[in-house]
């Protein structure tokens, strides 16, 4: 170097040449994107690393929380009495239902146990609030403020006031990460509400949904509102989802192309409920039940476990 | 060391804690909520090629490894995908040091802006290849603000080298 530095520069000592280092830690970091990609088992590091990051993050999201605190100061008692009235107005005509709801609730779970139909499991979850939407300009992710601390694991469904948000795909300490159903190629699986058809929904990643793999000449309209169908053991059923918007019919494909926009307020800020784990499915019977052929060998090994057990 | 080579001004040798100390800023700066609007440039990328140019013995691809890991998490992105294009951004700053630092600010500039687009571009390549969205072309104007922040960033970053270690009003620089 061409200034006046205090240490001489080091002429022998050198360590390794640069072109080396740059292809360790090329290699390096080519390893460790293919793992965290294909296999997901860097978890530890990342939630490590998270534990550092994270309380800085949270800190440098304070001045814009205290700009909207500031703003929401300064809104008014007009504004705040205009909507205090319409909430009250809201309760009023959503009242009849809800005071409905438990007399329904049990007469329902009455009727399911006199058909010997299996309860149905009750919606409970914790509230958490949005931290910030996550820095990648490639996916859509929020964060919210509970983790593994407040008992939240990965895979549970999020849901706002309207409507499914997305679900939990990462849980750190203090914080979790919700992929928004928006996401591209998140997926959700749905049932059609005026025809009952099911069906999976994918995010598009531009804010829009895509309802796949319909025929062409499936019965489905638009303004058409799609809840959860509850087949996968991860969302309850019957939470709104999207709306169909736009349908394109063309002979030259199988399939029509049907665009939804999600029913929840998945871009906005404020609270979303975490609900908790379903419980497990029954198990699936097994594949090789009404197949004949060479996959009733392991039936055969099971059958001829239990006649041994017998004997015994 | 001067400013640019071809300056007769000579600078004091830079404390490191100051190293680290701005780019944990440019960190900082990189965590706020202004992060999602199009145009905001990446600082760490844009500090680290600066450290990296004026200071490549002591910045170099180690600091990039460690920096890109810490921006992964943060972002909430696949890990591995800051580190390789600030790795290669390093080592591409270092290496351009000697020839980057004859020229006056504004060239300089001019050679940076390909280093951090690039950065932006692999960063996106690398996310594409494996199936992510396109995040709008708003992602790939963050290097050219960048660019044209080179100038005052440069003065920022130089200011606590410029001042002498004693005050003699009779020293000959």
């Amino acid at each position: 170097m061409a200034g006046i530095d205090h240490a001489p520069p080091p002429f022998f000592k050198q360590g390794p040449a640069p072109l080396a280092l740059l292809t360790f830690y090329l290699a390096v970091s080519l390893a460790i994107f293919v793992v965290d990609l294909r296999f997901q088992s860097l978890e530890l590091l990342r939630q490590s690393i998270a534990l550092v990051v994270d309380p800085v993050q949270r800190v440098a999201q304070t001045p814009g929380s205290l700009v909207d605190y500031a703003a929401s100061y300064l809104q008014g008692m007009r504004a705040l009495q205009q909507e205090n009235n319409e909430l009250k107005h809201t309760q009023l005509t959503t009242a009849p239902n809800l005071q409905r709801l438990a007399q329904l609730e049990v007469e329902n779970e009455r009727l399911r146990k006199l058909l010997s139909v299996k309860e149905r499991e009750k919606a409970n979850g914790q509230v958490t609030q949005i931290l910030y939407t996550a820095r990648d300009p490639f996916s859509r992710k929020i964060i919210v403020d509970k983790g593994q601390q407040a008992g939240i694991v990965a895979g549970q469904p999020a849901i706002d006031e309207t409507g499914v948000v997305g679900q939990v795909t990462r849980v750190f300490p203090f914080s979790a990460e919700i992929t928004l159903i928006t996401d591209k190629d998140q997926v959700v699986p749905v049932q059609i509400v005026r025809s009952g058809q099911r069906s999976i929904v994918f995010g598009l990643g531009n804010g829009q949904l895509e309802l796949r793999y319909m025929p062409a000449n499936a019965d489905i309209q638009v303004d058409d509102v799609l809840v959860t169908s509850g087949l996968d053991g991860i969302y309850l059923p019957g939470f709104p989802v999207a709306r169909v918007v736009n349908i394109e019919r063309d002979n030259a494909y199988s399939f029509a192309r049907i665009f939804c926009v999600p029913i929840a307020g998945v871009e906005n800020f404020g609270e979303v409920m975490v609900l908790d784990a379903r419980q497990p499915l029954p198990p699936a019977p097994p594949a090789s039940a009404g197949r004949p052929g060479g996959s009733d060998q392991p039936e055969l090994r099971g059958r001829s476990k239990k006649t041994a057990s017998k004997g015994n | 060391m001067q400013p640019t080579f071809s300056s007769s001004r000579i600078l004091q040798p830079v404390r490191p804690w100051f190293i680290v100390f701005s780019l944990i800023g440019a960190a900082l700066l990189n965590f706020l909520p202004t992060a999602h609007w199009p145009g905001v440039p990446d600082w760490v990328a844009l500090v680290l090629c600066f450290w990296c140019i004026r200071e490549f013995r002591r910045v170099g691809m180690g600091w990039a490894f460690v920096l890109g890991l810490l921006m992964d998490v943060a972002d909430g992105a696949v890990l591995g995908q800051h580190c390789f294009a600030y790795v290669l951004l390093a080592y591409t700053a270092s290496s351009l040091s000697r020839r980057i630092l004859w020229f006056p600010l504004l060239q300089q500039a001019l050679q940076v802006l390909p280093l951090l687009v690039a950065t932006q571009v692999l960063q996106a390549l690398m996310r594409l290849a494996v199936g992510a969205d396109f995040p709008g072309w708003g992602y790939f104007i963050g290097p050219v603000i960048a660019t044209l922040l080179w100038i005052p960033l440069t003065f920022i970053l130089l200011l606590p080298q410029y001042r002498p270690v004693e005050q003699d009003p009779n020293r000959p620089i």
